[in-house]
């Protein structure tokens, strides 16, 4: 049963969005990295899903709740990002620290 | 009148607080309908309270029993109730709290600090005027807590809101504040730390009380056991010391005074009036009312303490009057020392002691409010208080001039006015304290208070040399400066010739007072007064 | 109300033989003698009211109030002189249960009798000089207001039956004497010249107020009966406190009546219009504190007679060291001033020898003779617009009136035949009776050096050529006439009082005197002691020859006029003996550091205990701030918001509204929590 290969997988993908997340300055390349730690989490859920075998396949089940989350989030992630860019010609987060003290 | 001996005080305490509802239904546009209802309002708690005067019997005032007594079950479960009535003691200060308010009403009149809002205002002078009210004549701790702080509240936003603000620099901090917000909070926070103690010397009270039969709030029945001795010891030191915490923050005494200047300085006219004379008086009753009555023997252990710290306050107070510059400033200063000579008064724990404390009281809130309002009139028309940029005031404004020149002789106990009964007999009873109480440290006090009468003559006159004689100032060359107008007029016409008359006649005071005191500080002090001092007359 | 005869029966009982007392009740006049006290002050009120709108701004009312009063005062006057008046009517004001009363009312005997009557007569006189002298001058309403009070107050404090009604009046005439003395307000010169009256004034009656309380409290009375009574007959309860209560009362009465060292105020009082001077050093105000040992005389006669010396050395030094002073002084009021304080302290060291009657009967001429100077000075004044005598000279040829009347009025100062000579002489008797021969050699050297400073302001003024600006010129008749009724009692009064000589029915100025509840104890002479008055005399022609030797030499030159000078002591005195610098001082470091210091410590250090425990805890943001402001201390309250509000301060910095520093530090949560569960669990 090859279930290293696919954590292996999963945490490599995670490690990148968490490298992309922290790293990177464009707004949409942060968004794309969230992305990334998602889908790897993904991969894990199904991975363990296909390797337990739950009756409620709850693996799955999780799964496409993530993938549905995701999808809102970066629907609304993004509608902000562009409306940001519309109004401050940037996409740089360091241009954003108002939300401070 | 039948009907008014169980209602006459609920109106009095009450009435101030509906018309004040009634005043929200008004528009905030119709000004006139406003300060009509207020001043109807206000007048009429003031002729329910000389009904009082009218119905009062003044033959059988003795001590711990009380007229117009209302009695009516409240909070069961603590076993507090709405227990309210007058006695020789509460009375003329419950008078002179309904009379300042329609005169602080009329002088409103055309005399609104920025931002107007007059509705505003009037509301808030109205559920002040039901916690001052209330508080003189509370029979019940409970209740007398409430209202004490309900007292707070309105004199709070008042100088929050109507204050001077002008930014100042405060001591600790690196950004400077609007002196109105930095004394609102200042006065609110120094009052509520000092009730919070006064609270827990209640609480510890009405549970120590249950020794004794069952746990009780009320005044009287506390009183009862005091007398008989049944707070002692460490409690009582405690217990003492909590409530003299919240009282003393109140009239105040030195060093709890820090906020009167403050408050004073930044509040608007009205709110410095009602200040200087009446709120100052719920410390000074406090401690007639509750402090001495209920714990005797624990007040003759810090007697000598108050007599000190209310002789510190005298010297204190008109030292620093001579440093001010700023004229409302100095008044504030000066009610320092006016209280020191109340509370030496009281801490005689005397007939005549008492006696003073009351009348001084009185011509304090006279005097001293009558002060307030000229220090509020002369800014309206200059814009300033620097005593350095006025000067020639007599000339620009004669009867303004005039009035000010009366009210500092006034105040500086010019025989023959209020303010002298006050002091003089202050100093008259600590040349013979209660027995038992240290000579040394009264008749020190005695002398010292004497020379305290002449700091305050300085500062005073100091004060009329620097505002209302010399030439004029040039700038104000040109002015609009228009003398009393007749709303001042009104309002303050009646402060002099109650001053004057007080001051021929003190009478006017200690035919109500006098029997009550006297029989106070038989029972509760069980000192003979008749024993302890021959006639003195003449 | 309480009105009646005093209970005579009582005191001849207690004495016998040795006092009788023979006086009427006064009748309808004595009841109603309380309007002298009442109208004066309505006039104040009225002319404030109406004064504006009237021809001479009021001048009619204060003048209508003080003739209406002298003819009571004179009726009863005329009655205590035929056979005495002995009456009191009080009225209660105050009572503190069944102890303590204060009581308003007046008392009309021998001693109150005179001073209404000197306080009337004067007064009206110098009212009458004013509607004159203030004419056309600023505020003459509120000049004529305030002098009605000023007499008012007088006439209160004369006529208390009690303690506490002369302290009333006490302090009125203290009001009213700033209110004229700083008249014109608008130099502030003036202005502090009446705060430091009042305030000098004030601190004196510190005294006097303790001394009440104590003799007060003591013997259970303000009333001065009850006191002189009780002393009397020697009431222990009192004879416990008479000696500290009457040395109190004493130090009151220095600060009106001007003596050393509180004779300080006196001088600066000429900064009022020159009718103010006349009243206050003829009638009123420094003649309050005589009064007041006067009518509290048995006290220290019959029990604080320890008192006696300390009263006598401050009387004698007063009435030579201050009198020296008038020797340098230019400004012609200035001379009188300090002549007066000089005969104040006559009074004060007659009086405390125990002279009853010799220190007032110097105080009856001397009101006469001293107005009359006052209201000459102030004529010569109106004539050209100077104070100062080195700018008047040889005015005796453009005012004659004004130059007869002074030289009475000098004449009758310097003891030279006149009024002045019988009272001055009655006070050597007294001392040289009592035993004070010392004292008496001061006392006729200081009738010398009085002679010789009249001699010398007589001379400067009057005599040689004119040196001011303008033509001089005699004063209105409204002023010289009362300038002329002045000087007939200024000249003749004395005959009241010469030992030995009764006038018929009207008997004498010692029996009027006598007419008090108790027996004053004083001495008085049967027969003239021409030797005494021979060396009084001489003295005083001493003074003036020798005034003439040096001021009149060269009177036509005008070369050297004023210009002799006595090393050492003529600067000292030009400098008050620098009394007034160390006054000043004292005020100075009271008004400048000391209250300065008050005000330091209420801001920045009062609440020091405050401030440390809210220091504790400030030192937790305490970095934010850095080093607390030295001076930062208002109160815990301000310390415990600071320091919330920098704790906060510090907290908030971590929020940098950078999202990848808060994801950085999730993540760095999320692996130690992974290096937690790996490494640990």
């Amino acid at each position: 049963m090859l279930l290293n290969q696919f954590l292996v997988l999963a945490a490599a993908l995670f490690a990148m969005g968490v490298y992309g997340l922290l790293v990177r300055r464009n707004m949409v390349l942060i968004l794309l990295s969230v992305e990334l730690m998602l889908n790897a989490v993904n991969i894990n859920l199904i991975a363990f899903e296909s390797y337990l075998v739950t009756p409620e396949a709850v693996g799955q089940i999780f799964a496409i709740f993530v993938i549905t989350v995701a999808a809102a989030e970066v629907g609304i992630g993004l509608a902000i990002v562009l409306m940001i860019f519309r109004n401050r010609k940037s996409a740089n987060v360091d241009d954003l620290s108002l939300m401070r003290w | 009148m039948e009907w008014f001996d169980s209602w006459g005080l609920a109106i009095i305490v009450f009435l101030p607080v509906v018309g004040g509802l009634l005043l929200g239904f008004i528009s905030n546009d119709n000004e006139d309908a406003l300060k009509r209802t207020g001043l109807v309002v206000a007048v009429l708690t003031f002729v329910a309270s000389l009904v009082l005067i009218g119905q009062f019997d003044y033959s059988s005032s003795t001590y711990n029993s009380y007229q117009f007594e209302i009695n009516e079950p409240w909070i069961a479960a603590i076993n507090a109730n709405f227990h309210v009535g007058v006695d020789g003691i509460s009375l003329p200060l419950l008078v002179l709290s309904t009379f300042i308010v329609v005169l602080a009403v009329i002088y409103s009149w055309n005399h609104w600090d920025e931002p107007k809002n007059p509705k505003g205002f009037l509301i808030l002078m109205m559920i002040l005027a039901t916690g001052m009210n209330g508080t003189f004549v509370a029979l019940d701790l409970v209740l007398f807590f409430i209202f004490f702080e309900i007292v707070l509240l309105p004199m709070y936003f008042m100088i929050g809101i109507w204050g001077d603000k002008t930014p100042r620099k405060v001591a600790g901090f690196t950004k400077e504040f609007e002196t109105r917000l930095y004394a609102s909070i200042k006065f609110f926070l120094f009052t509520l730390f000092g009730s919070a103690f006064m609270l827990l010397g209640f609480l510890a009270l009405y549970f120590e009380s249950g020794k004794f039969g069952e746990r009780t709030f009320d005044i009287p029945q506390l009183t009862e056991l005091g007398a008989g001795g049944a707070f002692s010891g460490t409690f009582a030191f405690l217990v003492f010391g909590a409530m003299f915490l919240g009282f003393a923050v109140k009239v105040p005494m030195f060093p709890f005074h820090t906020w009167l200047p403050d408050a004073h300085t930044a509040a608007p006219t009205v709110g410095s009036v009602l200040l200087a004379a009446i709120l100052l008086k719920l410390g000074s009753y406090g401690f007639i009312r509750i402090s001495l009555p209920i714990l005797p023997d624990e007040a003759r252990n810090w007697a000598s303490f108050i007599a000190i710290l209310a002789v510190i306050g005298i010297i204190y107070g008109s030292l620093a009057c001579l440093a001010q510059s700023d004229m409302k400033r100095l008044i504030a200063f000066s009610s320092v020392g006016h209280m020191g000579f109340v509370m030496l008064g009281i801490a005689t724990m005397t007939d005549i002691g008492i006696n003073a404390a009351i009348i001084g009281m009185v011509a304090h809130g006279l005097i001293t409010g009558l002060l307030f309002f000229l220090a509020g009139s002369m800014q309206h028309r200059y814009h300033t208080r620097e005593m350095d940029r006025l000067g020639g005031n007599i000339k620009l404004m004669p009867v303004m001039g005039g009035i000010l020149a009366f009210t500092a002789m006034a105040s500086l106990g010019l025989p023959g006015l209020a303010g002298f009964w006050g002091e003089f007999m202050s100093l008259v009873s600590a040349y013979n304290p209660l027995p038992g109480l240290s000579l040394g440290v009264f008749r020190t006090s005695m002398v010292i208070g004497a020379i305290g009468t002449v700091l305050t003559a300085g500062y005073m006159l100091w004060m009329l040399q620097k505002v209302n004689l010399g030439e004029p100032s040039d700038e104000w060359e040109g002015h609009d400066l228009p003398d009393v107008d007749r709303f001042e007029m009104a309002a303050w016409v009646p402060m002099i010739v109650l001053i004057v008359v007080i001051g021929f006649f003190p009478n006017f005071i200690f035919n109500t007072t006098t029997d009550t005191v006297t029989s106070m500080v038989e029972t509760v002090f069980n000192s003979d007064t008749t024993a302890a001092r021959t006639m003195i007359g003449g | 109300m309480v009105s009646g005869l005093y209970n005579l029966a009582l005191v001849t009982a207690q004495e016998g033989e040795h006092f009788e007392l023979h006086a009427g009740d006064g009748g309808f006049w004595a009841d109603t003698a309380g309007i002298m006290l009442v109208l004066p002050v309505l006039a104040f009120l009225l002319i404030l009211v109406v004064g504006k709108r009237m021809k001479h701004k009021g001048g009619e009312i204060a003048v209508a109030a003080l003739a209406i009063n002298l003819v009571w005062a004179s009726v009863l006057f005329y009655l205590n002189a035929t056979g005495g008046v002995l009456d009191q009517t009080t009225f209660e004001i105050g009572r503190i249960g069944s102890g303590l009363v204060f009581e308003l009312g007046w008392v009309v005997d021998g001693l109150s009798i005179l001073m209404f009557w000197l306080v009337n007569f004067v007064g009206l006189l110098v009212f009458i000089y004013a509607l004159g002298y203030m004419k056309g001058d600023k505020r003459v309403d509120w000049f004529f207001a305030a002098f009605s009070l000023f007499a008012g107050a007088m006439l209160i404090l004369v006529g208390a039956p009690n303690l506490i009604q002369l302290i009333i009046g006490w302090e009125g005439v203290g009001l009213a004497s700033y209110f004229l003395i700083g008249f014109y307000w608008e130099d502030l010169a003036n202005v502090k010249a009446g705060n430091k009256a009042f305030m000098v004034n004030k601190l004196a009656d510190v005294g006097l107020v303790l001394g009440a309380i104590l003799v007060g409290v003591a013997l259970g009375s303000w009333d001065f009966g009850d006191i002189n009574l009780a002393a009397f007959e020697g009431n222990a309860e009192l004879a416990a406190v008479a000696g500290v209560g009457g040395l109190l009362l004493f130090i009151g009465a220095m600060g009106k009546s001007a003596q050393f060292p509180f004779h300080i105020w006196l001088p600066d009082a000429m900064a009022g219009p020159t009718p103010v001077s006349a009243l206050m050093h003829a009638a009123t105000m420094v003649t309050a504190g005589i009064y007041l040992m006067a009518r509290l005389f048995p006290l220290y006669e019959y029990m604080a007679s320890d008192l006696r010396t300390t009263m006598i050395v401050i009387g004698t030094i007063t009435l030579l060291g201050v009198g020296l002073l008038a020797i340098v002084a230019d400004d012609i009021k200035k001379v009188l001033a300090y002549s007066t304080v000089s005969q104040l302290g006559y009074m004060m060291t007659a009086m405390a020898a125990g002279g009853y009657t010799a220190g007032l009967f110097h105080l009856f001429t001397h009101a006469a003779f001293k107005a009359l100077l006052f209201l000459c000075a102030g004529s010569v004044i109106h004539a050209v617009h100077s104070n100062n005598m080195s700018e008047m000279g040889g005015l005796r040829k453009y005012t004659p009136v004004t130059f007869w009347t002074w030289i009475v009025g000098a004449l009758a100062l310097s003891g030279i035949g006149l009024s002045g000579f019988w009272s001055k002489d009655e006070i050597l008797g007294t001392l040289s009776h009592e035993g004070y021969e010392a004292v008496m050699w001061i006392s006729v050297a200081g009738a010398f050096v009085t002679a010789f400073y009249m001699a010398r302001a007589t001379f400067l003024t009057f005599f040689g050529t004119y040196k001011g600006h303008g033509e001089p010129h005699e004063s209105p008749r409204i002023m010289t006439v009362p300038l002329i009724i002045l000087a007939v009692p200024s000249a003749l009064v004395g005959i009241v009082n010469i030992p030995g000589l009764s006038l018929g029915r009207l008997r004498n100025y010692t029996e009027w005197l006598s007419v008090r509840l108790v027996p004053m104890g004083d001495h008085h002479p049967e027969a003239i002691d021409w030797g005494l008055a021979m060396i009084g005399l001489a003295a005083a022609l001493l003074g003036v020859l020798v005034g003439y030797a040096i001021y009149f030499k060269d009177a036509e030159t005008q070369l050297e006029r004023d210009s002799f000078e006595i090393p050492l002591l003529f600067p000292l005195l030009r400098k008050k003996y620098y009394i007034d610098d160390l006054a000043l001082g004292i005020v100075a470091l009271f008004t400048g550091p000391i209250a300065r210091f008050v005000n330091w410590t209420n801001t920045y250090v009062i609440d020091i205990i405050p401030n440390a425990i809210g220091g504790s805890v400030k030192a937790l943001g305490g970095f934010v701030y850095g080093v607390l402001d030295q001076k930062g201390v208002d109160g815990v309250f301000n310390g415990l918001s600071a320091a919330t509000d920098g704790a906060g301060s510090v907290v908030r910095k971590w929020q940098t509204g950078r999202v990848q520093q808060y994801a950085a530090a999730v993540v760095a949560g999320a692996l130690i929590l992974v290096a937690l569960f790996v490494f640990v669990i």
